[in-house]
């Protein structure tokens, strides 16, 4: 009784913080991520007292139709960046593998698995899933992490299984993905028992789409040299897409801060001093070292000027139909950045590169996520023959801190800026 | 036992056995690399399903297309393919199981490519009306896909005969399974993995015909094998591709009495009822095995079923389900490359003797 009591009081606690918050954001123009992620946090981790439905959902699943019935999606990939940020990666990464769990898994996983039993982690744990929603459009990883977790909490899991697009998208698995969003709804108005309401996601697909539009716009301002932001920015600036999209907030958000990239575009602005050199990065970030990662590239006068995985949440735009967004999305969610063959993601590394005017790549070969890292090399060759620039590749993990050799990183990110400088004096 | 000492020989060296093939009756063979395979398509359209492993070799050539993280069994089947050993495959299959098996047909794709490359996308969950529909769906592409490469048709006949060839060995492969449990004296681990491994490489009417032979004479020598005091042990997970542990197990003091691989049990278990349409005769099958840990079907059935180790992901699960039933497991993560050396032996030696 008294554990439950002293429970409803933080929760309380934390319920009351997030709409006094929510209130006095009322009167900003500007929100910040904070103020937005505190609000956004308090009310998934008090939604036990609003009567609110939590579901958890993978990065990349379809988070509308959740958002249309009120209910409060949840991302463990999110947190486990925000453990892996938070450098608390490899503790809970450690405890995950005392609990049986092989040091070769995903680290979000291994991150999130172990920080659900202790409610640990930067924010104390995520708040109790109602469901699990789960989309193979990143990885089969998440069908058994998925699987872990609807057994410990002993939930409902839906499963959207998205076929992999080695070479198109066939009409096949265009049916089979379109019935399993009719099914996708029938699950959640089963959970929230109450009828769907497709006018809703209609209004929630226009924002959605909107918010992507902003989202690509944003992360465009970037062509210019100099560039006003950095990959590292945009890892910052993702969370709203990845979590929020569909919602006004996310909107008004990225409006603003597209607005502040244009004024610094037209005060030429650069977010490096001096930037000489521009780079694209491909694959997630690693965590624990983004800002040494960015102090390290400035210090050699370099920019990340764009990188793969934020433009993945805007990638697939050219797939929807704003006007039908039920229909379409369920070519958008199977087509993206992850989902699709290493030739096409190579095109797409080499279409950034034009955008942006890369000089060079940085690949991240993250030993946690599997379908990201596997045939790195391959893109990284098809790269350096189509445009004949030089890259390079960091061995390291997303969250886990374990497997990040500062030192020897430091020499490599040395000598290949020594070879991109020595290219462009070349050029000329 | 004579009749084994073929397929001996054909595992051995697969693949001078399959030029042999090639050069005997003009006959395609394609690769594949998983059992979700749809083998029996292959085999109808007339050309030899042959399932790949990894390699022996030391892998150099291959890190130059997958990080030393990735698995060693597909690291080691690109080893074999880069190497230009398989270069008389006329095709390759990848059925979509896992992360890497994916990537790895990309690779293959870009670089390797045969004049016929499938990707065989299954669902990954095999439970619901619309995945089952998907499914027949997936499997219809392929006989189209195979149809246009060889340029004929694949007639129901001929599927249902392939069928029929299949059900044949996997019910002969699940009788000498269950003479096994049973008493596991008549064959050794070790030729048991002989014959499954042939039974994936071997022109399926010989071995066919062989096994036939083989399991009458192995049921008829069983009733005179003795019951040892061996102790029993069930085998699980993914793939194992390590007759070394037979051995290892069987030099402890144990027996392998039944497993769940991908390499053993099941890949025979299940028949194709040869009453339905064959194409959704074959997907009936996929929905009813055992699952494989790469794939969906409820949140237990891996749990349900037997004992079992790991997909890295259900091993805490499995163990606390088996701990539960007070049934002793032991873990052994191994790659395609580890050699059954002294630790193994010691650590099964150690385990057998706690049982
Ligand atoms: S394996 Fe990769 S895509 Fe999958 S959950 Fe982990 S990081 Fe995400
Ligand atoms: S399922 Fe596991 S063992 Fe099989 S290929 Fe994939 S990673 Fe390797």
């Amino acid at each position: 009784m008294n554990n439950e009591n002293s429970d409803f009081l933080k929760t309380l606690g934390i319920y009351l913080f997030g709409q006094a918050k929510k209130f006095s954001l009322r009167f900003k123009k500007a929100p910040t991520m904070k103020e937005l992620m505190i609000v956004y946090y308090s009310e998934a981790k008090s939604a036990k007292l609003t009567g609110k439905k939590v579901a958890w959902i993978t990065s990349g699943g379809p988070v509308e139709p959740l958002i249309a019935m009120d209910v409060i999606p949840v991302y463990p990939e999110n947190h486990g960046a925000m453990i892996g940020a938070s450098k608390m990666g490899a503790g809970l990464c450690e405890k995950a593998e005392a609990m049986g769990y092989s040091s070769d898994l995903c680290s979000y996983a291994r991150s999130d698995i172990s920080c659900a039993t202790i409610n640990g982690g930067p924010i104390g744990g995520l708040p109790r899933p109602d469901m699990l929603v789960c989309c193979n459009n990143i990885c089969g990883t998440v069908l058994k992490w998925y699987e872990v977790q609807a057994r410990y909490f002993n939930v409902p899991l839906f499963i959207l299984d998205t076929p992999f697009c080695h070479t198109g998208y066939s009409e096949d698995t265009a049916r089979y993905v379109r019935t399993q969003i009719d099914e996708y709804i029938k699950f959640i108005e089963e959970i929230c028992k109450k009828k769907y309401d497709f006018e809703k996601l209609r209004q929630v697909g226009l924002l959605s789409y909107e918010a992507q539009k902003l989202w690509q716009a944003v992360l465009d301002t970037a062509a210019h040299r100099p560039a006003p932001m950095s990959a590292f920015d945009a890892f910052f600036h993702l969370a709203l897409i990845v979590t929020l999209r569909g919602t006004k907030e996310a909107v008004q958000y990225y409006q603003n801060l597209l607005a502040k990239m244009k004024d610094r575009v037209a005060r030429g602005i650069g977010v490096v001093p001096d930037e000489k050199y521009r780079l694209l990065w491909d694959n997630i970030p690693i965590w624990p070292r983004t800002r040494w990662l960015s102090e390290k590239f400035a210090s050699h006068n370099a920019c990340l000027v764009a990188d793969t995985y934020t433009s993945a949440w805007c990638g697939t735009l050219k797939y929807i139909n704003e006007e039908n967004f039920l229909d379409s999305m369920a070519e958008a969610y199977t087509r993206i950045y992850l989902n699709i063959g290493v030739d096409e993601m190579a095109k797409t590394v080499i279409e950034m590169i034009d955008k942006y005017k890369a000089d060079g790549l940085v690949l991240h070969s993250n030993r946690s996520c599997k379908p990201y890292s596997f045939g790195q090399l391959d893109i990284q060759r098809i790269v350096e023959k189509e445009r004949g620039i030089p890259s390079l590749m960091i061995e390291a993990d997303m969250v886990d801190d374990r497997s990040f050799s500062e030192s020897q990183i430091s020499t490599r990110i040395d000598a290949f800026m020594e070879i991109i400088k020595e290219r462009k004096k070349d050029k000329g | 036992m004579d009749k084994i000492a073929e397929f001996r020989t054909i595992i051995e060296n697969p693949y001078s056995y399959l030029q042999k093939i090639k050069d005997e009756s003009g006959k395609k063979v394609i690769g594949y690399v998983c059992s979700y395979a749809p083998e029996e398509l292959i085999y109808a359209a007339g050309a030899l399903p042959v399932r790949l492993f990894g390699s022996d070799s030391i892998i150099h050539r291959a890190d130059l297309h997958l990080q030393s993280y990735c698995c060693s069994l597909v690291r080691g089947i690109l080893e074999e393919a880069l190497s230009g050993r398989l270069d008389l495959l006329d095709g390759m299959v990848f059925p979509h199981t896992c992360d890497s098996i994916q990537r790895l047909s990309d690779v293959w794709r870009l670089n390797l490519l045969k004049s016929f490359h499938a990707d065989v996308v299954l669902p990954v969950k095999l439970n619901t009306p619309s995945a089952k529909r998907y499914l027949i769906d997936v499997l219809n592409k392929f006989k189209t896909d195979l149809e246009r490469w060889l340029n004929k048709e694949i007639t129901d006949e001929d599927l249902t005969r392939a069928v029929k060839t299949y059900n044949a060995i996997r019910s002969l492969m699940t009788r000498l399974y269950r003479l096994r449990c049973e008493n596991p004296q008549v064959i050794s681990g070790q030729d048991f993995h002989t014959l499954i491994r042939a039974a994936m490489i071997v022109e399926r009417n010989h071995f066919l015909e062989a096994l036939t032979a083989i399991t009458a004479d192995l049921e008829k020598i069983a009733p005179d094998k003795k019951l040892s005091g061996a102790k029993r042990l069930v085998l699980t997970g993914g793939i194992c591709n390590h007759p070394n542990v037979y051995d290892a197990i069987e030099d402890a003091g144990g027996v392998v009495a039944g497993d769940d691989l991908c390499t053993g049990s099941r890949y025979f278990e299940g028949a194709i009822d040869d009453h339905l349409p064959p194409l959704d005769a074959i997907a009936e099958r996929y929905t009813k095995r055992a699952v494989c840990p790469a794939k969906h079907s409820g949140l237990t059935s891996r749990g349900e079923n037997l004992v079992r180790t790991p997909h890295a992901f259900d091993y805490p699960y499995l163990k606390e389900m088996l701990d539960r039933e007070k049934i002793p497991s032991l873990l052994l993560e191994m790659e395609e490359q580890t050699q059954a050396g002294g630790q193994l032996q010691t650590r099964l030696e150690t385990f057998i003797q706690i049982l």
